[in-house]
């Protein structure tokens, strides 16, 4: 296969990850959709490494961006958990005041 | 709790899958059918995260995404970050969303109109970005898919702790770690320690 058809993949999977994000009403898909749309990042990366080269930089920028999304959502997640316990949901057009 | 799937969905996806397989092996051989397969995964996953109500189905598509996704870096000859997304995403972030689910509650079924228009407007934009960079000159010169590849793992453990290369970016990404697991750990203090 060549790189068109791993960007299609990687097309794919952003957008669907941008319609989370947009679409979704639940924080906790809100992130599920931030990570499709890194996944969908570091495979281009790593597609491009593959058929342009230089292959080793284009696989450490995929590894810089694997580490960007674990450490997004270790931190996220427990937010969330954090923020749907103080105020019984997880909608975000919920959380549209600062603490007065 | 009720089954993951039921027969119905577990059927049409089992003949998704075949199918893409197939075409994949009729289009391009052992390599078009893992492709095929692989990719399905990771985008059925993306669907099922978008399209489903229920947080923790949303999770396991969330799940096989990531597999999917480490099925792609196998083929692209990256194994190192096929082991690193199926060992820290597949496993570690995927069972953090798992156990999350269990605790944000579902929110109500999104409207038709709000998710069709949403979906409508990013996939023309991504599609109309995507027409515009294949013909740009620079995706013209790709490698055929069969050029030998020059580089392994071995080379790329070199190229992040080279002083000349990666490893501030390395060490950068070591201490962004760091904080998020200490920041994971204060956020899931308990109420008596917070107060």
């Amino acid at each position: 296969m060549g790189l068109g058809a791993y960007l299609c993949a990687s097309v794919a999977l952003f957008a669907l990850g941008l319609c989370c994000v947009l679409a979704r009403r639940n924080l906790l898909h809100v992130l599920m959709g931030l990570q499709l749309v890194l996944a969908a990042a570091s495979l281009d990366f790593a597609a491009f490494a593959r058929f342009h080269g230089p292959a080793t930089e284009g696989r450490a920028m995929a590894l810089f961006v694997l580490v960007v999304a674990a450490a997004e959502a270790a931190v996220g997640i427990p937010i969330v958990l954090r923020v749907v316990k103080s105020s019984g949901t997880a909608k975000p057009s919920a959380f549209d005041r600062l603490r007065e | 709790m009720s089954g993951l799937l039921s027969r119905s969905q577990a059927l049409v996806l089992a003949t998704s899958l075949a199918a893409a397989t197939l075409v994949g092996a009729l289009l391009a051989g052992k390599e078009g059918a893992a492709f095929g397969l692989f990719a399905l995964l990771a985008i059925g996953g993306g669907a099922v995260c978008l399209l489903e109500r229920s947080s923790l189905r949303a999770a396991f598509g969330l799940c096989a995404t990531f597999l999917g996704t480490t099925g792609l870096f196998l083929l692209l000859e990256s194994d190192f970050l096929a082991v690193t997304q199926l060992t820290i995403f597949a496993g570690g972030v995927a069972s953090l969303a798992i156990f999350g689910a269990r605790f944000v509650p579902s929110e109500s079924a999104p409207s038709f109109l709000r998710l069709g228009s949403t979906i409508a407007l990013v996939f023309s934009a991504c599609a109309f970005a995507a027409w515009r960079c294949a013909s740009s000159a620079s995706f013209q010169g790709a490698k055929p898919a069969d050029a030998p590849l020059a580089s392994d793992a071995g080379k790329l453990g070199v190229a992040l702790v080279d002083p000349r290369q990666f490893v501030v970016g390395f060490e950068l990404a070591a201490v962004l770690l760091v904080v998020a697991l200490v920041a994971a750990i204060w956020f899931a203090r308990s109420s008596e320690e917070a107060g």
